[in-house]
């Protein structure tokens, strides 16, 4: 009995140590990436041939997400809204929760499943077949051909997919309000244009859509990068880039409403 | 360092933590020449091969190629040197989301500072000369073994490298894509005027097309020689491998206690005898 405590308990202590030192080996990782990120530059093409794979190719999950939390939220809000005669504001409701926290933290958790998971299965695969040693052994270095290129285009995806997403929400509730319950169009759009602050609001989504992707596709490539070269490895390493990316996208966000709303008034 | 010799492994030792690898190896590869390292599975061939492309480090030891010691190079230095040699990997490592052209021409485009069309000249050469050049197109997934590993081939010697080194290059092949291979190693290497060292465990095909073979057993260098020589061996290690025999040097049995003490035996005897 004692014995089997104490065995949970350094098992416990163990995962802990572990975890933290998979958290310092992924912050060193990021530095190499950056520090690795001259060629994704001078060569931008590199970039723009895996923002098509990571952030093109993710458009219709993206897109068809978007419509349909929209439209759920125009018609969740109506039902509330009517109920103190605040119909016409379900245009701001739905622009807000969009454009604040449901369009920056969906479409990541989104992206992570969609573009992390392909990303670190690719990585993975290149290591377990040899195709990252060969590269480095042509003297050409996988951080900056292969890792570099994709993490800059997931950076650059990411807000763009939100904005996207949350453009496409907005639609749906429109498709909602207007169309299907009759909300005064006129009502719908002004109020909204009214309501949301480009700064605090539009730019904000942005900042976490931002901050999102980094961790997304730091989480992805490192994980790829350090899975052991075998099918078990590269499956587990796939997991761990959905788990972590989803964890990781609430906790941020989290910090960032904290420290981003204190000047909001 | 003589100049007649690319590659000098001297006293090499190599251990994964506690684990030795290698123990004291001394090679010399001399330039122009085909030299064949060859061993059973996880005899640390491979680990060789990887200590002369630095990507490994002698625990003790020197390995120098072209007279620069690989180990003490940083890695500007090292990637410097890799330009001057490639490796060819067991399964090719084709690179698997580009077309054969591309996997020929990445080292051109990463490298040389090539227009588009010299890229295409120099690339249907090597793969005209590995016989081909019908295939560029196709993507890797499309290629049988023996085809992945002929582009592997153009690709390791794309850049005219000074040393070319396969790890494996018959594993796994029909004996037709076999010896297509061996002969291709061959014909490039003196073609190019570069040198190779072949990592490898098939010893009938290796015979044919080698000037000089080294026999590793348990990390040490056993025997080495050219191959009539190895032919006429009468090392006990060297002659298993050479004639494929089952049981001698290289034991059939993964160390363990007596069968009798696993099966419980010898204990059960005694108890009849006691009973």
């Amino acid at each position: 009995m004692l014995e089997r405590a104490r065995r949970s308990l350094a098992r416990i202590g163990h995962n802990f140590i572990e975890n933290i030192w998979r958290v310092g080996a992924m912050t060193r990782f990021f530095v190499m990436v950056l520090a690795a990120s001259g060629t994704s530059f001078r060569r931008f093409r590199l970039v723009m041939r895996e923002v098509y794979f990571t952030g093109v190719q993710s458009l219709i999950i993206i897109l068809v997400s978007g419509l349909f939390i929209g439209m759920v939220l125009g018609l969740q809000g109506f039902e509330t809204l009517q109920k103190y005669g605040a119909q016409e504001s379900i245009g701001v409701l739905v622009a807000l929760s969009l454009v604040r926290e449901l369009g920056p933290v969906v479409s990541a958790l989104l992206f992570a499943s969609r573009a992390g998971s392909a990303i670190t299965a690719e990585i993975g695969l290149m290591k377990a077949t040899e195709q990252l040693t060969a590269m480095d052994m042509m003297a050409v270095s996988p951080m900056a051909r292969v890792i570099a290129p994709r993490f800059w285009a997931g950076v650059i995806s990411m807000p763009m997919l939100a904005a996207m997403f949350s453009a496409m929400g907005v639609f749906g509730g429109y498709l909602v309000g207007v169309v299907l319950i009759g909300v005064d169009n006129g009502a719908f759009w002004s109020q909204m244009q009214a309501a949301v602050d480009f700064r605090y609001d539009v730019m904000n989504g942005v900042i976490k859509s931002f901050v999102f992707g980094i961790a997304v596709t730091v989480i992805a490539t490192f994980e790829g990068f350090d899975a052991p070269p075998t099918a078990e490895g590269v499956s587990g390493a796939t997991t761990r880039t959905v788990v972590s990316s989803a964890l990781a996208i609430l906790a941020l966000d989290l910090v960032l409403t904290a420290s981003l709303l204190r000047g909001d008034h | 360092m003589t100049a007649e010799n690319l590659v000098e492994i001297d006293a090499v030792t190599f251990g994964y933590g506690r684990r030795l690898v290698l123990e004291g190896i001394n090679m010399r590869v001399p330039r122009g020449k085909v030299v064949a390292i060859m061993g059973g599975s996880g005899c640390g061939k491979t680990t060789l091969l990887r200590l002369i492309g630095g990507q490994l480090r002698p625990t003790s030891g020197a390995v120098r190629v072209g007279g620069q010691a690989v180990h003490e190079l940083d890695r500007d230095g090292l990637y410097a040197l890799r330009r001057r040699m490639s490796m060819q990997f067991q399964f090719g490592a084709l690179f698997t989301d580009m077309t054969v052209f591309d996997n020929v021409a990445f080292p051109l485009r990463e490298h040389a500072d090539l227009t588009e069309d010299m890229v295409r000249d120099l690339v249907l050469m090597k793969l005209e000369a590995v016989g081909l050049r019908g295939a560029h197109n196709l993507m890797p997934s499309e290629l049988s073994g023996g085809m992945a590993r002929r582009v592997a081939l153009a690709r390791a010697v794309v850049m005219d490298p000074m040393l070319v080194m396969y790890d494996e290059p018959f594993a796994g092949l029909d004996p037709i894509a076999m010896s297509v291979v061996g002969s291709l190693i061959r014909r490039l290497n003196d073609a190019l005027g570069a040198t190779s060292i072949v990592v490898t465990h098939d010893v009938v095909e290796s015979l044919q097309i080698v000037d000089y073979l080294y026999f590793v057993a348990e990390g040490r260098v056993v025997g080495e020689g050219t191959p009539a020589q190895i032919r006429a061996t009468t090392l006990p290690v060297v002659h298993q491998f050479v004639h494929g025999e089952i049981d001698g040097p290289v034991p059939f049995h993964y160390p363990a206690p007596t069968y009798d003490e696993d099966l419980g035996l010898a204990q059960a005897r005694a108890e009849a005898a006691h009973a």
